[in-house]
């Protein structure tokens, strides 16, 4: 069996993915440890809080050296894939720049953070092989991806976002797989057999 | 577009539901988890689990729960019911809950909805709020309703909100257990008030009443206990119900 890292620098609700993932059978390890990150066969970088704080954790454990260059396949989940962009608006962060794209705040006429269940209108990916189009998924943010080259899924909340994103081994999704039911666990399904 | 999300409500103590659930097939009906089960998988959008467990070791019975809720539950969930320190929100969210929900202490310490906000992000903290409306003022009531305050629902729930509260949950007391409809009115009013996400509580007896609320009360949620525990109204029905009034709902 594959071995499933979560990064845990101690962005908040990893627990909830770990379970996510035993639940298809996996158990997963929680590190922040550069070697045992490097030996896995799959990264998982998830994120619940803020960015600015997130990210000077990430730059105090030199996960900023390590993550834009591992080979394998790693999925960032909610602020794991802002935190994957250039910068974020939330107080002004730079962030690890794999993909070349801004975070921004929702200036939207709705209700901000969006919270709940949204539509997802999906790209071919093996990432949502048997997931339908406009399938729902989890959100909870009040930052947001603008929908770019790299985008595989798109949601509507306002304006149209960046819901999943792929270059190369990297993969983002905006929404929480680990608390998005069936589709979510698909989702991470076909994640761990890429 | 966003769904309008469906959530029943669980009340806990010592680990086992109070209220009996009657489901068909179901093994344990004071089992919590089994109960949630059934419930995400008839399509529930999120839970609600409030532990009125009264020990000296609250917190401990409160992470357990949360753990074996988290462990087995794939939709998000809501634990209410002891938080009322900053210690408390961390314990339950550390063991894998979404959001907590803050009531009489959030009033007694308006203070922990800074902390807890600034600590883990807005999203995740709800305040629940229960109010009875007393000479044409809707009063603020704690300890699940049994004291009365001078507080105004109205002024509270802006207070709340600008302190760090991301969501209310509201609970009309004159409409709760009367299965007449949501307090539809003093609903639309929090909605226009603020702008987090709101969930009305207390009075659902019909499938239009969710309908109601969700029209005239302007409310993003509605949360129901004994309809779903009876199996007086199906979560797949409902669902199906108000995607033919035209309402946003998930299905798949």
């Amino acid at each position: 069996m594959s071995k499933v890292v979560i990064i845990d620098y101690g962005a908040g609700n990893v627990q909830s993915v770990k379970f996510a993932l035993e639940r298809l059978g996996v158990n997963a390890i929680l590190s922040d440890k550069p070697e045992i990150i490097n030996s896995a066969d799959k990264l998982i970088f998830p994120g619940v809080g803020e960015a600015r704080s997130a990210m000077e954790e990430i730059i105090r454990v030199g996960l900023d050296k390590i993550i834009p260059h591992v080979t394998q396949d790693c999925l960032g989940i909610c602020m794991g894939m802002q935190l994957m962009c250039n910068f974020s608006e939330e107080r002004n962060t730079k962030c690890l720049g794999i993909f070349k794209e801004d975070v921004k705040l929702f200036k939207v006429d709705e209700k901000v953070p969006h919270m709940g269940w949204n539509y997802v209108k999906k790209k071919e990916s093996k990432l949502l092989d048997g997931i339908e189009d406009f399938a729902s998924f989890y959100f909870v943010h009040s930052y947001y991806v603008p929908e770019n080259k790299f985008s595989i899924g798109s949601c509507d909340y306002g304006l149209t976002f960046s819901a999943i994103m792929e270059r190369d081994n990297f993969f983002g999704c905006q929404f929480h797989p680990e608390k998005s039911s069936k589709n979510g666990s698909k989702l991470l399904e076909n994640f761990l057999k890429l | 577009m966003l769904t309008k999300r469906i959530i029943p409500c669980l009340d806990i103590k010592n680990g086992r539901t109070v209220k009996g659930v009657n489901f068909i097939d179901l093994i344990d009906a004071g089992d919590p988890i089994e109960q949630a089960k059934i419930y995400a998988d008839q399509g529930a959008d999120e839970l609600v689990f409030l532990d009125i467990t009264a020990t000296v070791d609250k917190r401990k019975t409160l992470v357990e729960l949360v753990t074996k809720i988290a462990k087995q539950i794939d939709i998000p969930f809501t634990v209410g019911g002891g938080i009322t320190s900053v210690e408390d929100a961390y314990s339950a969210l550390q063991s894998g809950a979404d959001k907590v929900c803050i009531n009489s202490a959030a009033v007694r310490n308006p203070n922990l909805l800074n902390l807890c906000s600034e600590k883990f992000g807005n999203q995740c903290i709800v305040l629940a709020v229960d109010a009875k409306q007393i000479n044409q003022q809707w009063l603020v009531h704690l300890v699940g309703g049994r004291k009365q305050t001078e507080i105004d629902l109205f002024d509270w729930v802006k207070e709340s909100v600008e302190r760090g509260a991301g969501e209310i949950l509201f609970t009309s007391m004159d409409h709760d257990g009367t299965k007449n409809g949501f307090a539809n009115e003093a609903l639309a009013k929090i909605s226009n008030l603020v702008d987090v996400p709101l969930i009305a509580s207390g009075g659902a007896g019909t499938k239009e009443h969710f309908r109601d609320t969700f029209l005239h009360g302007k409310a993003d949620g509605a949360l129901a206990a004994s309809v779903f525990h009876f199996g007086e109204i199906g979560i797949p029905q409902l669902k199906d119900y108000l995607k033919s009034e035209n309402f946003e709902i998930r299905i798949n």
